[in-house]
């Protein structure tokens, strides 16, 4: 098997940070801050994030939060949503810089977005999607507050988007989707409620991403992309299922996905590289407990040693 | 950010790029400008239109457009007496046609569909449905999978009120168009389940639809047996005609018309007697109306009855209720005779069962038992032990099941008969081999009495191991189920099992008798509704990395676990219910060997907010004990009170851990074969 190019995603990662002004880096500008949580928490997972100013970075993620309504834009003047919040709170959480937010603002912020059924918008402008549910649900717990929502009608919600394959949708009757499916069973596992998942029934239909290439696809008959590699494995390991994909065959594909010259890593091989992809080849080959990587939670999606120090620690 | 090639198949002129980003970069500004300043004019507005054009992502773009909308139609209202529909419609118009601008873009922008749903479900003016409709049948038709395209379509389906039965036909369209349809035929099976479900006109008669769908899967499995989206539906099918659609009783300890003997120890040491039902879905409302309790000196405020989950659920399969301070009625020399009437959905079981104390002295019950090491080595015995005299697996099942199988068994019989055809054709399809093997196991679940097919399924699935390599994991897991629903079929296939227990100097309802299921190369646990009574299990030297299922064995005394494949202390969150458990043996195991916990959610823990941090996590904690590193066996082993217990073998066990177990189980008596103290 080839080897993870750790130190060149690191320059990689470290060089996209400073790259600001092509054209590539500019239609992502309005999600920088998920780009953050992507490559500081890569970075992490290496061994790497000594390289990283922690005050550059954490002053940088104030100056995206609206002092309104204490949620969080995607970059600098960019309108407060959910998805960016809760990257925020990943973000400080793994520096360990929680402190430095004004805790029960942003949770209100979060919380406020629930809807009657238990349903999430991410924004005020009244989008419902399961990823909503997700994203409020992990920054409410990172933060301590998740008593601030009807905790069982968003597990109701949830349950509702269950579909007759074992998997979820982003609203009642949508297709089963990877990306949906982690949100949900994340969701249901911060919450205790995995017993609401037919784990064989989900566990078989997620298995069954594996194609010919070792690669994982998001639902069937789709193309494989290293992006699976998280969605699918995260999933099937808070189930306790991932033993039912061959964990050899998908580690070399995302290795095989690298660019071994200029680092990163990119959706299949030989295609163009991202801070994305990056981070979800390599969560997933810390998943598959890769050698030298630190293990990551498959429901925070942050470093174990992260979550333990903000669950168990006083 | 997808499906770019990473070597740019012709260069762009530099000074042409760097005017692109130049542009763009100027646009956003501008846009941002004109948002923070609640700048709405015409010319503000195109600026965000021709962003959004080339980048339909920017989201802040969308949320600008939607003020400027409701902030020009007010002016409107405001200025005029009468709402001017024109100008509202034509506002409308921009705003629609901003989205299918975007959507030529990018067909998948979460942005771009919002926004339409935003505008159109103002209901400001009727929607033009037909336009909607042929928008969606163009995207709908460049790319069938398109899930954004779905949702939509469900969204106008519903403004427009359009009914259940004419989406079905939609998906009838779609899947005629391309039977490789997943998308399509996920959503006929949503439909088809509603309409099944509220029993709508033409769709009450559930077996001839399903009999119809199984038609039309058959036509699409034919006609192209390597899409996937035939046999996930086939998969649905099955399952509608397989389970049943009421929730019964499975089975129960103490068993219907069971002579339990007691002996004076355990009369003298167990103040709880434990009743547990299992029924066969997760079932909630077990409580004092639901079952009645009828003996002379037991009555049912004497019990309170708990599901058996791992989190607060109220729902379990398994249920236990707990005869408290039974010894007080064993004195009796008729013994206690009980009688139970389980109320669950719509039918009534009854049980009767008599307890007795037993004139046996068994020798060595002195103490507390545990003075002496308990030994696993058990030799066969196929002796007639009481329990298995009235072991009967289908019992309780024949006289509960109400529902009439004719159908379901005639329609699996031709399915099978169909696939059996199949696979003769087509020896390499894994689809065929694990749908037939499916097949058999479902007809064995209805059928009572049946031990066909347990050896054709067992060969099935080896023949997968070796077809679809990859995931043969899987494979082994469903082998191991069906060879212990063959093992533990009838009375005379599980009398292999049995070994004689020797040293038994313990008090147990019935010590003599080990059920030993080592060496089998099991991976997982099932039927456990069989093993009620079982309370010395034997599971050494198999594969298992999950015993999710031995929660229900409430009478387990002694469990060996060792040399097997767990993983890690929260996969061993179901004995933590298990309060008689003495003995645990879980030596040359993995437990600490694994960075990544499969099982870290399916436990109680404060990560999943299904347990605080408890009174013994603090006094660790104020011993200086990291419990970040040890919450796991913490945890686990504070709600046991086991009197023997090995740990060799492990990685996670060294010097500091013994002294941590020392701490957490005081009542322990041996460790890894020595006394402790």
């Amino acid at each position: 098997m080839g080897e993870l190019a750790v130190e060149k995603h690191a320059q990689y990662i470290l060089s996209v940070e400073k790259r600001k002004d092509d054209f590539e880096s500019l239609v992502m500008e309005h999600l920088r801050l998920n780009g953050a949580y992507w490559g500081l928490t890569t970075l992490d997972i290496m061994h790497k994030l000594g390289s990283v100013n922690p005050d550059e970075v954490v002053t940088w993620i104030l100056s995206c939060q609206d002092k309104e309504s204490g949620g969080f834009g995607g970059n600098v003047g960019h309108d407060p949503h959910v998805l960016y919040t809760l990257s925020a709170v990943q973000v400080l959480a793994l520096l360990d810089r929680l402190d430095a937010v004004d805790v029960d603002k942003v949770s209100d912020y979060v919380a406020g977005l629930q809807k009657e059924d238990g349903s999430f918008a991410g924004d005020i402008w009244g989008e419902i999607d399961t990823r909503f549910s997700y994203v409020a649900i992990c920054c409410l717990s990172l933060l301590h507050r998740l008593n601030k929502i009807n905790v069982e009608k968003a597990v109701d919600y949830i349950v509702s988007c269950k579909n007759l394959d074992g998997g979820f949708g982003s609203i009642p009757g949508g297709e089963s989707h990877a990306g949906q499916i982690f949100c949900c069973v994340g969701a249901l596992a911060i919450t205790g409620s995995l017993h609401h998942i037919d784990r064989d029934l989900l566990g078989w239909w997620l298995c069954e991403r594996q194609c010919k290439d070792g690669g994982l696809n998001g639902r069937p008959e789709k193309l494989t992309d290293v992006c699976y590699s998280w969605w699918v494995l995260s999933s099937l390991i808070m189930i306790d299922r991932v033993h039912w994909i061959d964990k050899n065959k998908l580690s070399k594909f995302i290795l095989n996905c690298q660019d071994l010259e200029k680092g990163g890593i990119s959706d299949r091989p030989d295609n163009a590289v991202d801070v994305f992809h990056t981070y979800f080849g390599v969560a997933g080959l810390s998943l598959m407990e890769y050698p030298g990587l630190k293990p990551i939670d498959p429901a925070y999606a942050l470093p174990v040693d992260v979550v333990n120090r903000i669950f168990f620690q006083k | 950010m997808h499906g770019r090639p990473r070597k740019a198949t012709k260069q762009e002129d530099p000074a042409a790029a760097a005017a692109k980003s130049a542009r763009l970069r100027e646009l956003q500004s501008q846009l941002l400008h004109f948002h923070h300043n609640r700048i709405y004019t015409k010319e503000a507005v195109s600026v965000s239109s021709k962003l959004l054009e080339i980048n339909p992502e920017i989201y802040t773009g969308w949320n600008y457009r939607k003020l400027a909308f409701q902030h020009n139609l007010k002016e409107v209202s405001d200025t005029d007496t009468d709402t001017d529909t024109e100008t509202i419609k034509s506002a409308i118009e921009d705003e629609l046609r901003m989205v299918e601008v975007a959507l030529r873009r990018n067909p998948k922008s979460y942005g771009a569909w919002y926004h339409r749903k935003w505008i159109l479900g103002q209901k400001l003016v009727p929607a033009n449905f037909d336009h909607e409709f042929r928008l969606l049948d163009m995207l709908l038709k460049a790319d069938a999978r398109n899930f954004h395209g779905w949702n939509y379509r469900r969204f106008i389906a519903r403004l427009k009120d359009v009914s259940e039965e004419e989406e079905l036909k939609y998906t009838m369209d779609m899947i005629n168009t391309n039977f490789s349809n997943y998308s399509a035929w996920h959503n006929r099976s949503m439909l088809l389940s509603k309409l099944l479900r509220k029993k709508a006109k033409g769709f009450h008669e559930e077996e001839s639809i399903l009999s119809d769908e199984f038609e039309l899967v058959r036509q699409a499995l034919f006609t192209d047996p390597s899409d996937q989206s035939g046999w996930f539906y086939h998969l649905w099918l099955l399952d509608q005609t397989s389970t049943p659609h009421k929730p019964h009783l499975v089975s129960s300890w103490p068993s219907d018309k069971l002579n339990i003997e007691i002996s004076a120890q355990f009369k003298e040491k167990c103040e709880r007697f434990p009743i547990i039902f299992c029924f066969n879905q997760q079932v909630d409302g077990v409580n004092l109306a639901t079952v009645t309790i009828n003996s002379k000196l037991v009555s049912s405020e004497h019990i309170t009855w708990k599901p058996l989950s791992a989190n607060n659920s109220r729902k379990s399969k398994i249920w236990v209720g707990f005869l408290e301070n039974f010894n007080k009625y064993c004195d009796n020399s008729e013994g206690l005779s009980v009688e139970i009437s389980v109320h669950c959905c719509e039918s009534i079981v009854h049980l009767k069962f008599v307890m007795k104390l037993s004139h046996m002295d068994h020798q060595g019950e002195n103490g507390d038992g545990f003075e002496e090491l308990f030994l696993w080595d058990c030799p066969k015995s196929q002796e007639i032990n009481p329990y298995l005299v009235s072991y009967d697996p289908w019992r309780l099942r024949v006289e509960s099941v109400e529902e009439d199988t004719k159908w379901h068994l005639d329609t699996l019989s031709a399915e099978i008969a169909l696939f059996k055809e199949m696979s003769e054709c087509d020896e390499d399809s894994k689809f065929v081999k694990l749908t037939l093997a499916r097949l058999l196991g479902a007809h064995n679940s209805i059928k009572s009495g049946g031990s066909a097919y347990f050896e054709e399924i067992l060969k099935l699935y080896d023949d997968l191991i070796k077809l679809d390599a990859p995931h043969y994991r899987y494979y082994r897991d469903e082998r191991s189920l069906v060879l212990l629903d063959q093992m533990t079929s009838s009375k005379d296939s599980l009398v292999e099992y049995c070994s004689r227990c020797e040293n038994s100097s313990f008090s147990c309802i019935n010590p003599q008798l080990c059920i030993n299921f080592s060496g089998l190369n099991l991976t997982r646990i099932g039927f456990v509704e069989r093993l009620l009574w079982v309370q010395i299990l034997d599971l050494s030297h198999n594969n298992l990395t999950s015993i999710l299922g031995l929660e229900a064995l409430q009478l387990l005394v002694c469990l060996n676990l060792s040399h097997n494949q767990i993983m890690s202390f929260t996969a061993l969150e179901p004995i933590k219910s298990l309060q008689s458990l003495k003995v645990l043996d879980l030596s040359f195991n993995e437990i600490g060997s694994h960075p990544v916990d499969t099982t870290r959610y399916l436990c109680s823990s404060p990560l999943s907010h299904t347990c605080n941090v408890t009174e013994t996590m603090e006094e660790l904690a104020r011993e200086n004990i990291k419990i970040g590193d040890f919450w796991e066996a913490i945890l686990l082993f504070e709600s046991l009170q086991l009197a023997q217990l090995d740990m060799q073998g492990n990685p996670v066990t060294n010097e500091r851990f013994r002294v941590l177990v020392g701490k957490v189980i005081p009542c322990l008596k041996w460790l890894d074969g020595k006394p402790v103290r």
